[in-house]
């Protein structure tokens, strides 16, 4: 065995998979787990907790895998995670654990998101969940929104012993995690159902279908209701356009519509009432990991699949590994190109985009390099469906209707990134609603460092200082 | 669950529940609306609020069977229940912001076209219950699909009936009825106008003309109603809308109805075939020419 190679993950063959929605990667078995871990260097001073957002114990959990202690290994990634499965396969750890890993300087990083996957599905499957809360305090705390932030703020906050609720708009608890990554990535009974299972096992309430702003608001949660403290945790909210025209035509979709249909809805399932647009040949506008979810999907639905973005390779906000995937797939990537215009037939149906080449400028504020349009080098490709995956801008519902919130320039909730404080005593917020559209796992970091702030605050207010 | 505590059939296809949801009744007003979804495999299906009742703790609505998931609530009973209940959403309708000494100077004309009756009535109740007087034309394809006519008289200081096919009160559209009173001398200085889309964009284009300015309450498609999705996105004036956060209601004489009814129309056929499916079986599998 070569030390430097990591050992390699088994996944469905690109040309099977490109036509079913059965999660692309197997993951390890244990065999494979034992001798992955073995890899590991165990470091002092290890580099790769300094990386993940939620401070997990990696090298304790990864010498419990070579130890064979699978059900510790476990426990350890509970102690610090709520969402163990989830994380494991969504996580971007090539910039995160695993870009710090000293096995990385020369050679492959250890595969710890594979083996954090590893621990968690082998606990799952033998119905092992994490261990109980010790006693309950008794204070109430609303949470809103049943994403990974909200998820891991209430699982936190319930293992110190508080009596939480979670607020959910939609009819099913689990936010991005259910109506955003799709089945083939992140498997949704199996996995997300059960990581909410494990948050309720903790005594964690949910309530579903309360969209607050709307059906109650947060200054009645908490001067009517008994809710001490809120958490927000509500998600990155209204999809962007790009303001070209043709935008309205049929066949124009939000990667969040797409989506949404597909995932939450199920449409792609036989028997499910939602319809969706399949579309025989589909443009993607956008460059990030939805995009990567909303090209897999339109392809496992049929269709030829272009992604347009308008930087290049180097730029795509993607992880690695979707876009590796997306191509094995079949995936085409016209890089360097942005639709000008969205070309409609006489039944206000789409057919097709106006492109226009582009090329890279300047660095932007971003620091990287900006895409400067060609001039006179537009030209017309054909298609029937134009998925637009810009990102989001946050949905005013709850910055609107609560006293005191304050928001900032582009509408963001203001949030302590330390401890998640808001303007207004005894709200805190984090995720998406905070820091717009970002990962799954920096939510749960901003969850995590809120459900202290929250203790912290509640501790302060019971003892009258 | 969210029980059905009554259920009546008012027409041809055309049904009206009570359902328990305390949370939404507690806090909704008139012009708002609720997404419902009868089980696991069910659509999301947004329906204006017809009347609540909050210490009961229900919210009325009616809905007419137009796809598979609302074919399949119309065979609901009481007791039974529906897996999800969500609201209220969008915002409440202007006239309810409204200083009620402001709205007694108007005279204000609502036009209920088909299964829009519903969500007039709420409004026109609300009104009469505030000591407003405003008249209500009521439209329907024909006598049998007339529905809430008794309830409305209740509320409404003059009610107009109008049949497409003469069946029933005033021959013609609620659109023409208006024109007629219009000719008899009869003035309006504020409309709102809910039914189809192709009957609200003809209101607009005739209260145009009149001068009346006129509220619609826009239904088009949507997924989850908060904002998320931007299925329900309209021109208004020039700018896209999102009919679940910025709606439903909108200046009638902005709106775009043109598109709105082209997209209304986005997913036809595979409602269409939804619908064929369960109530022939698995007959139609495309290919026959006839459709896409």
């Amino acid at each position: 065995m070569d030390v430097l190679k990591k050992v390699p993950v088994r996944e469905q063959e690109p040309l099977v998979r490109a036509a079913n929605f059965d999660e692309v990667c197997l993951g390890y078995d244990e065999a494979e787990a034992v001798e992955e871990a073995a890899r590991c260097l165990n470091c002092k001073n290890a580099q790769c907790v300094k990386g993940c957002p939620v401070s997990i114990d990696i090298p304790a959990f990864v010498s419990q895998i070579k130890e064979e202690k699978f059900e510790e290994a476990y426990q350890t990634i509970s102690r610090s995670s709520a969402l163990p499965a989830v994380c494991g396969r969504v996580c971007p750890q090539e910039s995160q654990c695993e870009g710090r890993c000293i096995r990385g300087i020369k050679g492959d990083p250890v595969s710890i998101g594979k083996l954090e996957r590893f621990a968690a599905d082998w606990a799952r499957s033998r119905g092992i969940t994490p261990e109980a809360p010790e006693q309950k305090n008794g204070h109430k705390v609303a949470v809103i929104g049943s994403g990974p932030a909200g998820l891991t703020c209430a699982g936190d906050l319930a293992k110190m012993g508080y009596d939480v609720t979670i607020f959910e708009a939609l009819h099913e608890a689990g936010g991005v995690l259910i109506y955003g990554i799709p089945e083939f990535r992140l498997p949704k009974q199996e996995v997300v159902a059960a990581e909410v299972e494990n948050v309720k096992a903790l005594g964690v309430k949910i309530e579903t279908n309360v969209v607050i702003g709307q059906s109650v608001t947060i200054d009645e949660l908490m001067e009517k209701e008994g809710f001490e403290a809120v958490f927000i945790g509500s998600g990155a909210g209204l999809p962007r356009f790009m303001g070209i025209p043709g935008e309205q035509a049929l066949g124009v979709f939000s990667a969040n519509e797409y989506l949404t249909r597909n995932n939450l809805m199920k449409a792609f399932l036989e028997g499910y009432d939602t319809p969706i647009k399949a579309g025989k040949k589909v443009i993607v506008v956008g460059g990030g990991n939805v995009a990567m979810d909303a090209a897999r999907t339109a392809k496992r639905l049929g269709a030829e699949v272009h992604i347009v973005y308008r930087r290049s390779e180097a730029e795509l906000p993607a992880r690695v590994e979707e876009v590796h995937h997306a191509k094995e797939e079949g995936i085409l990537f016209d890089l360097l190109q942005n639709p000008t215009e969205i070309l409609v037939d006489e039944d206000g149906r789409v057919r097709g985009a106006r492109v226009i080449r582009m090329e890279l400028g300047e660095p932007d504020e971003s620091g990287r390099r900006s895409p400067v349009e060609v001039p006179g080098s537009e030209y017309e490709i054909e298609a029937d469906t134009v998925i637009m995956s810009l990102g989001t801008s946050p949905n005013p519902l709850i910055s609107s209707t609560t006293s005191g919130l304050d928001t900032n320039r582009r509408k963001c909730i203001v949030a302590s990134e330390e401890d998640g404080a808001t303007s207004k005593a005894g709200v805190f917020a984090g995720g998406d609603a905070v820091t717009g559209a970002a990962t799954v796992i920096l939510a749960m970091g901003a969850g995590k460092a809120a459900a202290k702030g929250i203790d912290n605050y509640l501790k302060n207010t019971r003892t009258g200082s | 669950m969210y029980p059905i505590t009554k259920r009546e059939k008012l027409a041809d296809k055309i049904y009206l529940m009570d359902v328990k949801a305390p949370r939404v009744a507690r806090y909704c007003e008139p012009g708002q609306f609720v997404i419902v979804k009868i089980d696991e495999t069910g659509e999301r299906i947004p329906l204006t609020i017809c009347d609540y009742d909050r210490t009961e703790g229900t919210i009325t609505i009616v809905f007419q069977i137009v796809g598979a998931s609302t074919e399949r609530m119309a065979g609901l009973k009481e007791g039974d229940a529906f897996q999800d209940f969500v609201g209220p959403l969008g915002c409440a309708s202007d006239l309810v912001h409204k200083e009620t000494e402001e709205l007694k100077k108007k005279k204000i004309l609502f036009i209920a076209g088909g299964v829009g009756t519903a969500p007039v009535y709420p409004q026109v109740k609300w009104l009469h219950e505030h000591g407003v007087d405003c008249d209500v034309i009521m439209g329907a394809r024909n006598k049998e699909l007339l529905i809430l006519e008794d309830a409305m008289r209740d509320v409404a200081t003059n009610l107009y009936v109008a049949t497409d096919d003469g069946s029933y009160g005033f021959h013609g559209t609620g659109t023409a009825q208006l024109k007629e009173l219009y000719d008899k001398g009869i003035r309006y200085d504020h409309c709102v106008a809910i039914g189809p889309m192709i009957m609200m964009k003809f209101v607009c284009i005739l209260t145009k003309e009149l001068g009346i300015p006129t509220i619609v309450s826009m239904n088009p498609i949507m997924v989850d109603g908060t904002g998320m999705c931007g299925a329900c996105r309209l021109l208004v004036g020039d700018e896209v809308k999102f009919a679940c956060v910025d709606g439903p209601e909108f200046d009638g004489h902005l709106v775009d109805f043109d598109q709105a009814i082209k997209r209304q129309s986005q997913y036809k056929t595979e409602e269409g075939r939804a619908m064929l499916k369960l109530q022939e079986g698995d007959t139609h599998h495309g290919g026959c020419g006839n459709c896409e």
